[in-house]
């Protein structure tokens, strides 16, 4: 995944590879924290799925408890109990409360159950067995409290789930993606400026290697001239200019009144 | 974090039950039963002659409704509609699998448990049953 041919398109220059660096800081942080925050939901995950498993057990014992106590209410108060606990059903006395608990930024629902307003069944059984359909109310009363107690483990079992999947992905995100791009980036800058870098001095040697050898150029025109000129003057000073004596010469072969 | 469900805070919300009657009976002393005024009920009693059509309604409509926390199924009921229950991912309201009177709970067809198992190794949920 993380190939070399994968960086960011900047213009290499200076003040980008600088832009650029701030950023894997900033990635190198930001995976440090979700790493951490990761392995700290991974904790409470995991204490999590101990008291689900937990809890499972104790509801069952619960619910078989439960279910002795009805039959026994039954047995003892007749079949038809259950007709009038199903007409007094008007509206609920056990209700459910959901507050929120933060984990490393992550809120977890938490239920909470509370009683609200008189119970309708505080007459059933009157007639006959009242204790036993009082100590089945009861049983199924605590059967809710461990049913809820597991119902909130069992959201935050959910919400911890997809929140650790969203994390870890944001780490392997910055891990394999984000930082080797920067870093390839970062390389990929570097070796623009040598590159310029090498490039400007190759070019400078060129120009020093050019105008030395124009300046030696130079010179030897001007040392040729200046000995040119000191033969003028020397032949002027005989009398004859350099010039003159070469054109005498070339007269002289072109003078007719010479015949020999 | 599309998928984060709006977790209402210092309201009182329902639970809802699926299961056989005696479990409904049982569960309605306790006082969590409600009628509103459509005279709609948060339970609904699973007897021979429910069909599998009216569980899967009432998973429905006790999955959607917004006054309701927590769905209590019986686990023989939820695994008439295994396919619904195991679809189901959201946060809230929270599914809760059940033992009846008459059919005895087996760890390993709940939903929960098996991605509890999933995640955990299995030698570790035996000994944290122990």
């Amino acid at each position: 995944m993380s190939g070399s041919g994968q960086r960011l398109n900047v213009v290499p220059t200076v003040t980008v590879l600088g832009v650029v660096k701030a950023r894997l800081v900033g990635a190198t942080r930001g995976h440090a924290l979700l790493k951490k925050k990761s392995d700290a939901l991974t904790v409470q995950f995991r204490q999590i799925l101990k008291k689900i498993v937990s809890t499972k057990e104790s509801m069952g014992d619960k619910m078989k408890a439960s279910s002795f106590a009805l039959t026994e209410a039954k047995y003892v108060a007749g079949e038809n109990m259950k007709h009038t606990v199903l007409e007094n059903v008007q509206t609920a006395t056990l209700k459910v409360r959901s507050r929120q608990e933060n984990v490393a930024g992550v809120k977890l629902p938490k239920f909470d159950y509370f009683h609200e307003g008189e119970t309708k069944n505080d007459l059933t059984g009157l007639a006959r067995g009242g204790q036993q359909v009082q100590a089945c109310r009861a049983a199924y009363v605590k059967a809710i409290e461990v049913l809820v107690e597991l119902a909130s483990l069992q959201t935050s079992f959910m919400t911890l789930d997809t929140a650790i999947k969203t994390t870890n992905r944001r780490v392997n995100a910055l891990e394999n993606v984000v930082k080797p791009r920067l870093e390839n980036t970062i390389t990929y800058i570097k070796g623009e400026l040598d590159e310029l870098e090498r490039e400007d001095f190759f070019r400078l040697k060129k120009i020093q290697g050019f105008k030395k050898r124009e300046i030696e150029r130079q010179l030897a025109a001007a040392r040729q001239f200046a000995e040119g000129q000191v033969a003028e003057k020397v032949s002027l000073q005989k009398g004859i200019s350099l010039n003159s004596a070469q054109n005498m010469l070339s007269a002289s072969e072109k003078d007719e009144d010479i015949i020999f | 974090m599309a998928n984060r469900a709006q977790i209402a805070t210092n309201n009182s919300a329902l639970i809802a039950m699926i299961a056989d009657e005696d479990t409904i009976v049982g569960l309605l002393m306790a006082g969590v039963g409600n009628v509103d005024l459509r005279r709609k009920t948060n339970y609904l009693i699973v007897d021979s002659k429910t069909t599998v059509k009216q569980i899967e309604d009432a998973f429905k409509e006790f999955t959607t409704r917004e006054d309701i926390a927590i769905v209590l199924i019986s686990q023989y009921v939820a695994n008439m509609i295994r396919f619904l229950v195991d679809s189901y991912n959201k946060p809230v309201p929270a599914i809760l699998e059940i033992p009846s009177k008459d059919h005895p709970y087996d760890p390993t067809q709940d939903s929960v448990l098996s991605r509890v198992k999933y995640l955990f190794s299995a030698e570790s949920v035996a000994s944290g049953r122990r």
